[in-house]
């Protein structure tokens, strides 16, 4: 969320729409609120220029809140699934050069106003008051380094660069600053390790930087152009807007064409049915209980939705043989893994989903399978894949037994961790379960025509495959 | 070692010269005489006026080295450098840098030269890490800078005096910009004709739907650059690169979902043939097929990009049957079969909710070109035939099997449409390697 604003893409737990606001962030919103207030109030409106002053003060502040409001409507604003780049603050920062730190203000004060409808008033309030906050402090940086505002002047540019890139520096550290402090009130003690942005921090920062850039853009396209420099750079503001919507369809689109190819590929076991789909979620529960980034947790999920998909690769009658297995049909099922990374190399994933894929029945004590790893050389996506995959292989119907209970499968896992399963992920699935819950599959009527039936789960750790001793 | 047996040149050993058609040929002399007089023709202005003012010709020429660097990967395998462009056309177009009075006004073969170099120099890493140095995108951009360049310096710029109004200058940028956009993506669409096969016309509207966002965002930023330098000197380059940036992190978001995506149906449709459906390498040969046969019949880009997923998922129906169909071939089996799998595979697909489209392809895959109430789609009639090609011929090389096949399906009009078969014999024809 880098524009710093409330009700973007990822609500902020106790100020959804449905949920109400929290009597903390209630004050903490009124204080800031009231800071904001007193402040703007003691600024003068005119900031000193004693060189070219901007045409019409009022006629220039409405076109910069006009586009204030543009850069902070849906249409403009960069919305992915944790990052919003929204442009708006070009808008404040352009105020802050050519009208001062008063102006800087009243534009920011316009997200009060924002055309997102969703907004609750309590978001409008903390967001209008946050961004005059964060403007005015701008302004006051940028009037003390260039000591004038006004036109930017070309012999004097080097020095209204340094002042703009300390103003954008200033906005950005503002406007992350409050809004980082209701995140922790409405968090209670900080943010959720894994949802929280921090690991691509630094990238955010940067692209709020990037953007705010164009508030100098605006300023110096000014001195030619006047107001039509508010109209010219929402060009290309709107072509990258219209690249990220592309990208956000593309993205969804995606993600549904990969849900039904493995629906697809699970018509073929009757008991299996949405079992990638639930280890896929548990998957991303751990990656998000033990703080992994985004890109990482996106990659476990398909690796935990595509995990089995090896399972075609063996023989139907060997899947559905009901007495013990032999030597050799006993291998087939341990080719699976393998079989779903031939099926899955060619994709662009992430080198360490293909492992997760090919080692997630690996074992800690080092008798799993296809490689016999150990320890902390099984990749940490196969580690925890094979958590989730057991969990959800035990809290399913089987042929040959009823579901267990969420308990029973937590004894379960307890009981493997440390010689299946890496003790320091069960711990984190549990926790997670403890705070999300579980979905338990449907219960399993009668198998349709089609499907055919597992009747022994290799997933299963409560039931270990039964191979021929020769 | 072998004596003795000579040696054949392998089709895909050719000299890098000798895989060049003659469009990109013809391209590349273009632009190599255009480097060379512009090269030239500096020598000989620096000769009799030693002191010019190299500042704005270093800054523009880091800013398009930078750009070049920064290369965008387009849906469709195409590569735009889009900052690179921005550059090297407000070079073009920049008649003034604020508190600057050397003569910025030079012709315009120097702006040629410093395009050059830059690019040049921007290319430089990426051949160092083993990358294509796309030689033919940056002729492209040439040309189509040298172009405006010529235009704006040696035609327009005489008529701008110092005090036009900036509406006039805006104005006349805003023509140039087109015009250079046009050449740009009509020398692409050329390129591109040639290297798949398909229509000028089709390639051109491909390319102009493909490109006229990135192009609005290019040529606004050019304005944005040439306004500002113009007011504030060289510095504020900096300030726009931020926002450039931001713009093309936003496309190349969207480029890589679109491969990712097309990678992962590509793979995953091979979960047929991991699982012995059908025979290796089916569903991909099918896809492959069927998209140059609907290229040979001017179907537009987002058309085959359809084609493609419906090709390659095809098959999936069979996903649901029980036991295999022996060798997986579909073509062998009864009609009201046929229909069932595909209509199981279509079941699937739509399971997603965004391929519609796709799904009706699939579905309709098995109908008669012929007496079918409501006629199959082109698409569709497409995929029946090149499934029954491969099915027939498979991965064989072999002349006189793929003749027979395509005999059989010219000799049955009411299932395989009269005009793809004829375009699918064009097609596999120049799939057999030469034996010369």
């Amino acid at each position: 969320m880098t524009s710093g604003q409330l009700g973007a893409s990822r609500p902020v737990p106790g100020t959804q729409r449905e949920a109400r606001i929290s009597p903390a962030a209630w004050v903490y919103i009124g204080a800031v609120v009231l800071a904001a207030a007193v402040l703007v109030a003691r600024t003068p409106v005119r900031a000193p220029t004693n060189i070219h002053e901007v045409g019409n003060y009022w006629a220039a502040l409405a076109v910069l809140q006009a586009l204030f409001l543009v850069c902070d409507s849906p249409r403009t604003a960069l919305t992915s699934r944790q990052t919003r780049w929204s442009p708006s603050s070009a808008a404040t920062l352009a105020a802050a050069v050519l009208l001062g730190p008063a102006a800087a203000a009243f534009v920011g004060a316009m997200s009060l106003l924002s055309l997102r409808r969703q907004l609750q008033l309590g978001q409008r309030l903390f967001n209008g008051a946050t961004h005059a906050l964060s403007g005015l402090a701008a302004g006051e940086a940028y009037l003390a380094i260039n000591t004038d505002v006004g036109l930017p002047q070309q012999p004097y540019f080097s020095r209204t660069l340094l002042a703009f890139a300390v103003a954008a520096g200033v906005h950005v550290l503002a406007n992350h600053g409050l809004i980082w402090g209701i995140y922790r009130l409405t968090r209670g003690g900080g943010m959720q390790r894994g949802e929280s942005p921090e690991s691509s921090v630094a990238l955010l920062l940067a692209s709020d930087l990037g953007y705010a850039s164009l508030g100098l853009v605006i300023a110096s396209l000014w001195t030619i152009m006047h107001w039509f420099a508010a109209v010219i750079v929402l060009v290309p503001l709107f072509v990258a807007r219209w690249a990220m919507a592309q990208f956000a369809e593309e993205h969804r689109a995606y993600a549904a064409t990969m849900n039904a190819l493995c629906q697809a590929v699970e018509t073929k076991d009757y008991y299996t049915r949405g079992h990638g789909d639930r280890v896929s979620r548990g998957a991303v529960m751990i990656a998000r209980k033990i703080g992994m980034n985004s890109a990482r947790t996106d990659a476990i999920r398909f690796a935990g939705m595509l995990h089995d998909v090896g399972k075609l690769g063996v023989p139907t009658q060997v899947l559905q043989k009901t007495g013990a297995l032999t030597e050799e049909e006993f291998a087939a099922i341990q080719l699976h893994p393998m079989r779903g990374l031939e099926i899955v190399r060619e994709i662009g994933f992430l080198f360490e989903a293909l492992n997760g894929i090919m080692h997630h029945h690996e074992r800690i004590d080092g008798r799993g399978y296809p490689m016999g790893l150990a320890g902390h050389e099984i990749p940490e996506f196969a580690r925890v894949i094979a958590v989730a995959d057991a969990f959800d292989s035990m809290t399913s119907t089987r042929s040959y037994r009823e579901a267990k209970s969420i308990d029973q499968g937590v004894a379960e896992l307890r009981k493997g961790a440390g010689t299946q399963f890496d003790p320091v992920l069960v711990e984190a699935f549990i926790a997670a379960l403890g705070q999300l819950g579980w979905v338990l599959p449907g219960p399993a009527g009668a198998p349709a025509d089609l499907a055919t039936v597992t009747v022994q789960d290799h997933d299963d750790p409560t039931a270990p495959l039964q191979v021929v001793v020769p | 070692m072998t004596i003795g047996i000579p040696r054949r040149p392998e089709p895909d050993r050719l000299a890098y010269w000798q895989a060049l058609d003659s469009g990109r040929l013809l391209l590349m002399a273009v632009a190599a005489m255009l480097v060379t007089a512009a090269f030239a023709s500096t020598a000989v202005i620096l000769h009799q006026q030693p002191k010019i003012d190299w500042s704005a010709a270093l800054a523009f020429g880091g800013f398009i080295a930078f750009g070049e660097l920064l290369r965008l990967a387009l849906p469709g395998g195409r590569e735009a450098a889009p900052i690179a462009m921005v550059g090297a056309m407000s070079y073009a177009l920049l008649l003034r840098v604020a508190g600057e009075h050397g003569n910025v006004r030079l012709p315009s073969v120097l702006v040629i030269a410093v395009c050059a170099v830059g690019m040049t120099v921007g290319a430089l890493p990426h051949i160092a890490a083993g990358r294509p140095a796309g030689v033919t995108g940056m002729c492209t951009r040439l040309v189509a800078v040298a172009g405006v360049a010529f235009i704006f310096r040696s035609v327009v710029s005489g008529f701008l005096k110092d005090h036009t109004t900036w509406q006039l200058e805006f104005a006349v940028m805003a023509v140039l910009i087109f015009f250079g956009w046009l050449i740009e993506t009509g020398v692409g669409a050329l390129i591109r004709a040639d290297d798949v096969g398909a229509r000028f016309s089709v390639a051109l509207a491909d390319e102009i739907r493909l490109q006229w966002q990135l192009g609005l965002a290019v040529g606004a930023s050019v304005i944005i650059t040439v306004f500002s330098v113009q007011a504030m000197g060289l510095p504020v380059l900096l300030a726009f690169t931020g926002p450039l940036l931001v713009t093309q992190v936003a496309f190349r978001r969207y480029a890589g979902i679109r491969a990712t995506y097309l990678q992962t149906v590509r793979s995953l449709a091979r979960v047929t043939e991991v699982a012995g459906y059908v025979e290796a390498g089916h569903s991909r040969r099918v896809s492959r097929l069927a998209v140059a046969v609907g290229r040979a019949l001017g179907m537009a880009e987002k058309e085959l990009l359809d084609l493609e997923y419906a090709a390659l998922m095809h098959d999936i129906g069979q996903l649901s049957l029980r036991d295999p169909i022996p060798g997986g071939a579909t073509v062998l089996v009864s009609p009201a079969d046929q229909d069932r799998i595909a209509e199981l595979g279509a079941e699937v697909i739509s399971h997603a909710g965004v391929l519609e489209r796709v799904a009706e392809l699939v579905r309709c895959q098995a109908w008669p070109a012929r007496g079918h109430e409501p006629p199959p789609p082109l698409s569709s009639m497409i995929i029946r035939a090149a499934n029954a090609f491969d099915d027939m011929v498979g991965s064989s090389t072999d002349r006189d099997r793929s003749a027979t096949a395509l005999d059989r399906m010219r000799l049955d009009p009411v299932a395989y449409d009269v005009d793809v078969v004829s375009a699918l014999g064009d097609v596999a024809g120049r799939r057999v390697p030469s034996r010369l």
